[in-house]
């Protein structure tokens, strides 16, 4: 049998390929530029697919004609600590400078969107929360609003101001993780210890309101679980004042460094056009100029009554999407005083006897509350006919719930644009033609969570 | 003005090393773990127990609406009828068999919201490590509390002082459905060991922590907070030597224990050079 051989270097016969090239294995693999067409390398390198060619990417300087043997092929992952997870990059190198990156991604898939078919809506909220595990809430929140556009229900303006104390605190969270992890890919592991520090407050305030850490489903279809804990006033407060302050010596410790500069600065750069067209959102969208914020742009919740700035950046660059991230968090920090202090008293879920469940001293009281109560809880609530697409702000970018009801209590199809699966492809643009060495802190500017990536 | 400005840029790489020192003053936010361990809050999730009437009947009724409603299917009930002459339940059945595998467990407390007789409720202990997958799977001998309404405590669970008082805060928490007008009211019955348990105060402003367990930010993350913010008494000189009576204390424990367990071996190896092991025949 004759097959494609592998490359052949040094000239001498290796065995045939065929086998692996045949299976998913080999279609994941970054071919050497002997086995890849020219379209093929141009779209590789160019990593924009829905430019017109000669548009932005100046395929001139797409050096096609570079002999295999000047050139390797690493891999970086899957078990690789810095990349954030199980992602794993195959990474054409000249030297130390990238030419070519290929993301393979797949290593954390657990069907997720598969499982939510199996799901009610009532449990549903225990599967989408585990998706993106650094913004729990941010999934609760698109999956429960879906549902309710396929509801129509109203929701009473406590529910909703939790919802925004509650995704605003996890922005502020998700990007004190995200300030640690950066600051330990660049060395900087005091900054991870204080990032983690910091964090540990809103995770704490959290466990007090949600009964847990991470993964609450806290956020239903119909409102939230519980009301605010008793005493959230101060706690929210002693959090605004705590990180408020810590930013600044974040500030002290990063942003006026002369090396960490160097390292971030005009590192990783991306253009607003390229931005748009890999459809890239969040941080890395607006580090480009481009002020696409959806609280701001296409009002959800009641964000339109609030008093916030959209932080977008100039150069597109790590730097930059190390300050919008580092505002925002000063952002949040305004909106949540803002919240607190608007906080409307008053239900918070729906009263809607269909989707919330009785209150438990009507059960004993009433055979009807008894029913609902039986009713809500094994075979869930019915959701009308129809499909709906609901996308919010979460702190990568723009998450999406896309739902189709069959008229059941059971989702038919449940799909979520992960702001983290879109900006991965931005990694081969981000990374081409920078250090190896800066690969790993451009990574951990796009923020990546595998969880959502895969699903 | 140029060569100025250069090293006034130069001298902010010695911001951070300032920050790193700054530190050295301030309380350690990380904690002795597992010695020391952080206070929990009464809505946290444990692992599961049933719980008994006052007068000791178990609340389980069998209905299995915990086990529809588990989005990771790791309940099993089965319900029988209570036999007349000595009933285990005050309805017409109780749960028979019960189980939870807390190998698929992800503590979602979706059953403690379900249970029409607040009979599953949840403790505040989470850790438990199990050695084998059968002890991952609690029957009702291990689930139910005992006759003092205490959780059992089984040998790979790490108990500590308070975990069992606040059991069941989640489902006093979710227990009013949303509507304001139910907060703070009481609207389960009495477990035993405990009586009826006090609600939350929620919107209704009759709230009482000390009574619900229920504590702030700021006593549970003392060291985390800004120095203006932290007690006089934990602050500063005064706050150094507080922490450390408190860390001598636990090593003082510590070393009793250790001359405790010392003492044991030591008597069983004397007994054992004393009297020969015998050898079977
Ligand atoms: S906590 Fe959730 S996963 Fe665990 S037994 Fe209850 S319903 Fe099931
Ligand atoms: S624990 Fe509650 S929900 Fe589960 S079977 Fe018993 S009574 Fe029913």
């Amino acid at each position: 049998m004759t097959g494609p051989t592998h490359d052949d270097v040094s000239g001498v016969r290796r065995a045939p390929r065929a086998s692996v090239a045949e299976t998913s294995e080999g279609a994941q693999e970054l071919a050497t530029r002997t086995r890849t067409p020219p379209a093929e390398l141009r779209r590789e390198a160019g990593a924009v697919l829905r430019i017109p060619e000669g548009g932005v990417v100046d395929t001139g300087d797409i050096d096609l004609e570079r002999p295999t043997d000047e050139t390797m092929i690493i891999n970086m992952g899957p078990q690789h600590p810095s990349t954030h997870g199980v992602l794993r990059l195959m990474l054409e190198l000249d030297g130390e400078t990238v030419l070519r990156t290929k993301p393979v991604i797949g290593y954390l898939h657990t069907g997720m969107e598969k499982t939510a078919e199996e799901l009610t809506y009532v449990q549903g909220g225990t599967n989408v929360t585990r998706m993106d595990y650094l913004s729990p809430l941010s999934n609760e929140l698109v999956f429960s609003m879906a549902t309710e556009a396929l509801l129509g229900v109203e929701l009473p303006p406590r529910s909703t101001w939790i919802r925004m104390l509650m995704a605003e605190l996890q922005r502020i969270s998700s990007h004190l993780m995200w300030m640690a992890t950066n600051g330990m890919d660049l060395g900087s592991t005091s900054m991870m210890i204080y990032g983690f520090r910091e964090r540990e407050m809103i995770l704490a305030f959290f466990e007090k309101t949600t009964g847990l850490r991470m993964n609450h489903n806290y956020i239903r279809p119909g409102g939230v679980a519980a009301d605010l804990p008793d005493g959230w006033e101060d706690d929210v407060d002693v959090i605004c004042e705590t990180i408020l302050r810590r930013t600044y010596e974040y500030d002290e410790l990063l942003t006026g460094q002369p090396i960490f500069r160097e390292r971030m600065e005009g590192v990783g750069s991306i253009s607003a056009e390229e931005a748009i067209a890999l459809s890239v959102t969040g941080p890395i969208l607006r580090s480009t100029g481009v002020p696409w914020d959806l609280r701001r742009s296409m009002p959800y919740l009641e964000y339109d009554k609030l008093d916030f700035d959209v932080i977008v950046g100039t150069f597109g660059d790590n730097f930059d999407r190390y300050a919008i991230r580092l505002n925002e968090i000063r952002e949040s920090i305004k909106l949540v005083r803002q919240i607190a202090e608007r906080m409307p008293p008053g239900d918070y879920r729906v009263q809607d006897r269909k989707v919330t469940p009785p209150p438990r001293a009507r059960i004993d009281e009433s055979m009807e509350a008894l029913i609902h109560h039986f009713k809500i809880f094994t075979e869930g609530f019915r959701v009308p006919e129809g499909e709906v697409y609901v996308a919010i702000e979460s702190p990568r970018g723009e998450i999406g719930c896309y739902l189709v009801s069959d008229g059941t209590s059971k989702p038919y199809r449940l799909h979520i644009r992960g702001p983290s699966f879109v900006n991965l492809q931005a990694v081969p643009a981000l990374l081409r033609g920078g250090l190896i060495a800066d690969a790993v802190a451009i990574i951990s500017s796009v923020d990546p969570v595998m969880g959502e990536v895969d699903r | 003005m140029g060569l100025l400005s250069d090293i006034r840029e130069d001298l902010k790489f010695f911001g951070g090393f300032k920050l790193t020192f700054e530190h050295l003053t301030r309380p350690r936010v990380t904690r002795q773990y597992p010695e020391e361990k952080k206070p929990k809050q009464p809505r946290q999730h444990g692992r599961h127990v049933l719980s008994r009437y006052e007068d000791g009947m178990e609340k389980c009724i069998g209905c299995e609406l915990c086990a529809g409603v588990c989005p990771a299917d790791c309940i099993y009930v089965r319900g029988l009828d209570n036999p007349p002459d000595h009933p285990v339940s005050p309805g017409e059945r109780y749960g028979y068999v019960y189980e939870i595998n807390y190998l698929r467990c992800i503590h979602c407390d979706l059953c403690v919201e379900a249970c029409p007789t607040e009979a599953i409720t949840e403790s505040k202990l989470f850790e438990f490590s199990f050695t084998n997958r059968a002890d991952a799977i609690y029957t009702k001998a291990e689930l139910l509390v005992g006759s003092d309404g205490r959780p059992q405590k089984l040998p790979w669970e790490d108990w500590r002082d308070g975990d069992d008082l606040h059991t069941s805060g989640w489902m006093r928490a979710t227990a009013p459905n949303g509507s304001a007008a139910y907060e703070g009211e009481v609207q389960w019955s009495g477990e035993l060991g405990y009586g009826v348990r006090p609600p939350e105060g929620g919107q209704s402003g009759r709230r009482d922590d000390a009574a619900t367990g229920t504590l702030a930010l700021r006593e549970v993350l003392e060291a985390h907070l800004l120095d203006e913010d932290i007690p006089l008494a934990h602050r500063g000189m005064r706050g150094r030597l507080w922490r450390a009576q408190l860390s001598a204390a636990r090593n003082r424990r510590k070393m009793a224990q250790a001359r405790e367990r010392f003492k044991d071996l030591r008597a069983a190896r004397t007994r054992d050079r004393r009297e020969p092991r015998q050898v079977r025949p």
